[in-house]
Parts: C-alpha cells; sequence; structure tokens
C-alpha cells in the first residue's frame, strides 16, 4: 500500500519536478504538505458550497413542516421550495438587467443623465462600426459554413457502415473550451519570417508550396476569416448532430418511394430532406446566431481584439474594464439584448413546436 | 449504389474527419516533444520516424502544471466547477419540483417568466453586478463565482427540469401523496430519482459550461492565481509566454483532459444536455 507520505513525495515530484525542491523521502517536506493542504482546502470548499445548498432547503422545509399547519403549511410551502431561485434570479439576472438600461442612459461614471447619447456615440464610433461589421462576418461565415458542412456530414454519413468515426471526430471538438481551442489554432497560424523553419500547420503547407510565410493573425484582410474558421470547428459538430438526428427521422418509405419514381440522390437531397428538416435547420441556425453574437473568448484570447478584429462582446469588456466606461459599456449590452430578442423568440417557438 | 459514385462521399468524410482532427493531434504531439524541437521544427516531423521514443516526454506537463501554475488551476477549476454545478441542480429542481406539482396562484405566470429570463445575455448585468460585488467584497471569491453560475444557469435549469418533472406520471405522485409522503419525501424519494436522465444531461451541461467559461471567471475572479480557473491562467500564460510553445500546448491539453473525459464516459448525457443546453446565454 503506498503511505500518505509516500504519495506526497510522489505528488511533489511529478508536480515540481526534481529539479526544484530537493527530494527527501521522510516525508516531513513542507512542499508535499502545501499540496496535501491546497487539495484539502478544495476538497473543503466543495463540499461546503455543494452540502451548504441542499442543508439550506432541508432545514428550511423542516422548519416550516414542524411549525406552520394547515392552510398556512400548504400556502408557505411552495414558496419555500421556490425562494433560492427566485431570489437569484432577481439578484443576478433581473435587478442588474433593468438597471443596465437606466445605466446606459448615463454618462461614464453614471453620475449624469446625458439620453441617448452613449448609443448615438457608439453607432458613429469607427472601432464600434468595424466590431458591427465583424459581428456580421462571424454570423455568416459561421451559420453558414457550419450549418451546411453539418448537414453534408450529416447525410453522407448516413450512407457509410463506419459512420460513428467520422461523427465522433468531429463533434470531439465541443468539449474543448474556446481558449483552448484557440490556443490550438495559435499554434496553427504560427508565423517565422520566411526562410526559418515553420512550426505553424498552415505556413508549414504553404512554404512547402513555395509561398511565402503569412501572418495570418496580423494580415488585416485575412485576420478576422482565421478567427472565424475556430469557431466553425468547434461549432459544426454541434449543427451534425442535430441534423443527423433530423436525417434519420425522416421515414424510409420516402425516399424510397422517390428513387422508384427516378429521382436522384441530389434531387432527393433538395426536394425531400431539406424540406422535411427545415424547422431544425432553422433551430440549429438560431443556436448558432445565438452563440454568435456573444462571442468573446476567441477574440479577446486570439488578438485581444486588436488588428480590426474587434466584436460587440469584446468591445464591450474594453469599455468595462479598459475605458471605465460603464455607460457605454451598458449601452452595447443593450444593444445586443435587443438583437437576441427576436431570435430568441423564434428560436423557442421553433424547438418547443417543430 | 455502385463503388464508384461512393468514392466521392468516402474521400469527402475522410478528408473532413482528417481536418477537424488535425488541430488536435498537432497540439498532443508539441505537447510530448522536448521545448527545443518544438521551436525547432514543425511537429509533424516526427512521422519522419514515428518510433524513436526518446523524442517525445512529459517534461512540459511537469514545467506548466508547476512553475507556470496549473497546477493550482487545476485544483480552482475543480473547486469552482462543482459547487457551480451542484448549487443551481439542487435550486433549480426544487423550484422545478414546486412549478410542476405545488398548488399555488401565479404558477403558470412564473413558469412564463423564468423562461423568458432565457433571452438575457450574461453581458447586461457585469456592470450592475461587478459594483455590487465590490461593495459586498465577493470580487475574487469562489463563493461570488459560484452564486454567479448559479443564478445565470437557474433560467435553463428550470426550465428543463421542469419541463421533465412535469411529464413525470400523476398516479405516481398523487398515490405517494396519498400515503401520506410530505413534499420532501415526495421530491427526495420519488421525484428526483425519476428524474436523473434530466439532471445528469444538465449537469453534464452546466459542469462544462463552467469549466470551460472564460469570461464568467474573469469579470469576477479577475487575474488572482490563486483563485483563477485554468481558461484564465491559460489566457494569462498565452499573454506573458505566447512564443513558448511546449508550455502552451501542454497547457491548453491540461484543461481539455476532464472535459475529454466527460466526453468519452458521458456521451450520451454530454449529448442531450448540449442539445437542451444550447440556447443559454
Amino acid at each position: 500500500m503506498l503511505r500518505p507520505y509516500k504519495l506526497g513525495v510522489f505528488i511533489r515530484g511529478w508536480v515540481f519536478g526534481p529539479g526544484q525542491g530537493n527530494v527527501k523521502t521522510d516525508g516531513s517536506s513542507p512542499r508535499s504538505m502545501v499540496v496535501f493542504s491546497k487539495i484539502g482546502m478544495a476538497v473543503l470548499a466543495i463540499l461546503v458550497g455543494s452540502g451548504g445548498v441542499i442543508a439550506l432547503f432541508y432545514g428550511a422545509i423542516a422548519l416550516v413542516e414542524r411549525f406552520a399547519q394547515g392552510r398556512l403549511k400548504h400556502r408557505l410551502l411552495p414558496w419555500v421550495f421556490l425562494a433560492p431561485a427566485l431570489l437569484l434570479l432577481l439578484a443576478y439576472l433581473v435587478i442588474p438587467t433593468v438597471l443596465t438600461v437606466y445605466v446606459s442612459l448615463l454618462d461614464a461614471r453614471s453620475q449624469t443623465f446625458v439620453g441617448l447619447s452613449n448609443y448615438i456615440s457608439l453607432f458613429t464610433d469607427k472601432g464600434m462600426g468595424e466590431a458591427f461589421r465583424n459581428n456580421i462576418f462571424w454570423l455568416v461565415g459561421v451559420t453558414g459554413v457550419s450549418v451546411s458542412l453539418g448537414l453534408l456530414i450529416a447525410v453522407l454519413a448516413d450512407r457509410v457502415r463506419y459512420e460513428s468515426v467520422p461523427k465522433t471526430l468531429i463533434f470531439l471538438p465541443m468539449a474543448i473550451s474556446f481558449v483552448g481551442a484557440s490556443v490550438i489554432w495559435k499554434f496553427i497560424y504560427a508565423f517565422r519570417p520566411a526562410g526559418t523553419a515553420q512550426i505553424g500547420l498552415l505556413n508549414g503547407v504553404i512554404t512547402s508550396l513555395g509561398f511565402e510565410p503569412v501572418g495570418w493573425l496580423v494580415e488585416r484582410s485575412l485576420n478576422n476569416f482565421a478567427l472565424i474558421a475556430i469557431m466553425i470547428w468547434l461549432q459544426t459538430g454541434f449543427c451534425m448532430v442535430l441534423l443527423s438526428a433530423a436525417v434519420k427521422g425522416i421515414p424510409q418509405e420516402i425516399l424510397e418511394a422517390a428513387r422508384m419514381d427516378g429521382a436522384n440522390e441530389v434531387q432527393i437531397f433538395w426536394r425531400i430532406i431539406i424540406p422535411m428538416i427545415r424547422s431544425t435547420i432553422l433551430v440549429v441556425s438560431t443556436t448558432t446566431v445565438l452563440l454568435v453574437l456573444k462571442v468573446f473568448d476567441i477574440v479577446y484570447v486570439m488578438t485581444a481584439g486588436n488588428q480590426g478584429t474587434e466584436v460587440i462582446a469584446s468591445r464591450m469588456f474594453k469599455e468595462m474594464f479598459s475605458f471605465r466606461h460603464y455607460g457605454r459599456g451598458s449601452a452595447i449590452a443593450v444593444i445586443l439584448l435587443l438583437a437576441v430578442i427576436p431570435i430568441m423568440v423564434v428560436n423557442i417557438r421553433e424547438f418547443r413546436n417543430p | 449504389m455502385p463503388w464508384l459514385t461512393r468514392t466521392p462521399v468516402h474521400l469527402t468524410l475522410i478528408t473532413l474527419s482528417l481536418l477537424w482532427t488535425l488541430p488536435s493531434l498537432g497540439l498532443l504531439i508539441s505537447s510530448i516533444r522536448p521545448p527545443a524541437d518544438v521551436l525547432a521544427t514543425g511537429w509533424w516531423t516526427v512521422f519522419q520516424h514515428p518510433f524513436e521514443f526518446t523524442q517525445y516526454s512529459l517534461e512540459n506537463y511537469r514545467a506548466v502544471l508547476g512553475a507556470a501554475g496549473m497546477g493550482q488551476a487545476l485544483l480552482n477549476s475543480f473547486t469552482i466547477a462543482i459547487p457551480a454545478t451542484v448549487m443551481p441542480i439542487a435550486i433549480a429542481a426544487f423550484a422545478a419540483y414546486a412549478l410542476a406539482w405545488m398548488e399555488f396562484p401565479g404558477r403558470q405566470w412564473l413558469f412564463l417568466a423564468i423562461v423568458a429570463l432565457l433571452v438575457v445575455p450574461l453581458q447586461m448585468t457585469f456592470i450592475l453586478l461587478l459594483r455590487t460585488y465590490r461593495d459586498l467584497g465577493l470580487t475574487g471569491t469562489f463563493t461570488g463565482v459560484w452564486l454567479a453560475h448559479t443564478g445565470y444557469s437557474l433560467p435553463l435549469g428550470i426550465y428543463l427540469l421542469c419541463n421533465y418533472i412535469r411529464a413525470l406520471p400523476r398516479d405516481l405522485i398523487e398515490a405517494a401523496a396519498m400515503d401520506g409522503a410530505t413534499h420532501w419525501a415526495i421530491f427526495t424519494r420519488v421525484v428526483v430519482p425519476l428524474s436523473m436522465p434530466a439532471i445528469a444531461s444538465f449537469a453534464v451541461f452546466q459542469f462544462l459550461w463552467v469549466w470551460n467559461d472564460l469570461l464568467v471567471a474573469l469579470v469576477f475572479l479577475g487575474g488572482t492565481p490563486t483563485v483563477a480557473p485554468l481558461t484564465i491562467t491559460l489566457t494569462n500564460l498565452v499573454g506573458s509566454r505566447g512564443q513558448d510553445w511546449h508550455l502552451l500546448t501542454a497547457g491548453a491539453f491540461v484543461t481539455m483532459t476532464v472535459p475529454l473525459l466527460v466526453f468519452f464516459a458521458l456521451q450520451r448525457y454530454f449529448v442531450r444536455g448540449l442539445l437542451a443546453g444550447s440556447v443559454k446565454g
């Protein structure tokens, strides 16, 4: 059996490496204590955080069950079940949303009322115009490409015996965070001056074909599309899974009947498959649009919004934390909300009755 | 179908699969190459003699977990993500039960109002909450970020769980009530066990959402290394050591291991949760 101190030495050796801290075998070294106390603190925090909520409910409900009688109990109990949810919803969504609309009408420090001037300055601002334009590139590019590719893969994979292999591989990026994906792609786009060995895949391919290496994230005509490609890589799997389920839902008899009537596969695709999964295509597209409208992480990690790659959400982050202009930051959030509402309504309606 | 017409189908599928896999493969291979090699040659050069195992090492992982602070960040990510998954599930499940099976005035309206909150982008709330957090001293605390993730996920959680719990057979719940079971007993012994598929899907979705989140963590935790999760630490690493590809690739892979494990172990719930949760703000 592995004694605790041996485990400590093992963890320390593995985490900190042999170079740092001389490995002693008596287990009394402070470094292993540090690792243990850190893990201990984390476990404690997790237990308190997770257990606390359940204990809270148990206590409150037990109190009501015990001391309230008859009708009072009957009327009180639902609100005990609902109270934590309602309080958090009010505190984190309802009140901040209402107040943000108000703050968007105030100046940078929220001291004087300035009417709509934050909105006017946003719509006339050059940087913001760029952010709007880029967001439209993102919306069209990501939605168009990932929905069509997702559909293509869904339809094609349906016809081969190894169906689950390409589907799993293409779906896998969904598990990766935007930050992780950004690092993966930053490495693909890595740029070295001509003449040196390229370590980025894309420039490796380009230079081996005899072209000059390209600064994918710096060239203003390319960098937005380089970022959009990352989102397509992440989102196509999602579109594929939903569309694949819809394609499989089409009754085989209909397809067979069409084939008997002499329709070829292309005609079947355009005249039968597409119309029959129309509502799924709509849900997938609106969901992707909602995601892309609020895209932030990729831009923040890859370029920090420089070299003309700003989008709405990264611009808002800048207004909040770099410029400290709370009025304009709030105005951007309100614009985002107004853009989201109609799409969300379509989405929920289609999602509920397909 | 004749073999000739099938060839393009196979070719398209294989090409796309390869394209989709290459980026992650490059990351994985680079993360186990010695730093000097990573910077000197492209990762694809290992395929010239792939079985020469001296060209691989785990040194980068050791460096990134220790000196670069990813070890602490890994702990922080767990400390953030587990309670930020348990809390919304518990709170949403209780609320969903009340909305589905308890009688009180305004029940329908309340449910609709909660669903309507799905439209609110998180960005709407940051400025106000940030000020409140500063006044209450919650900035940079685990409690603050747990509560934020919980609040943000409740509309979705209540919507999903309520739809599921409402569809449970009425006879079952009425029979339990006839036997004199309290709401607490019905909830814990009947409703929760029967709702496990929905709870599991939401749990997987929420855990991955929190684990992969950067924005909420940046806003409410800032960059303090003692509380920063993996996503922030990796972002900082990109900023401060942007050319140290041996660290970045290993670091990125560290952030990906847990979601990938969840993906492979719980693929069914993962897909369901993802589909159900795709509308989240």
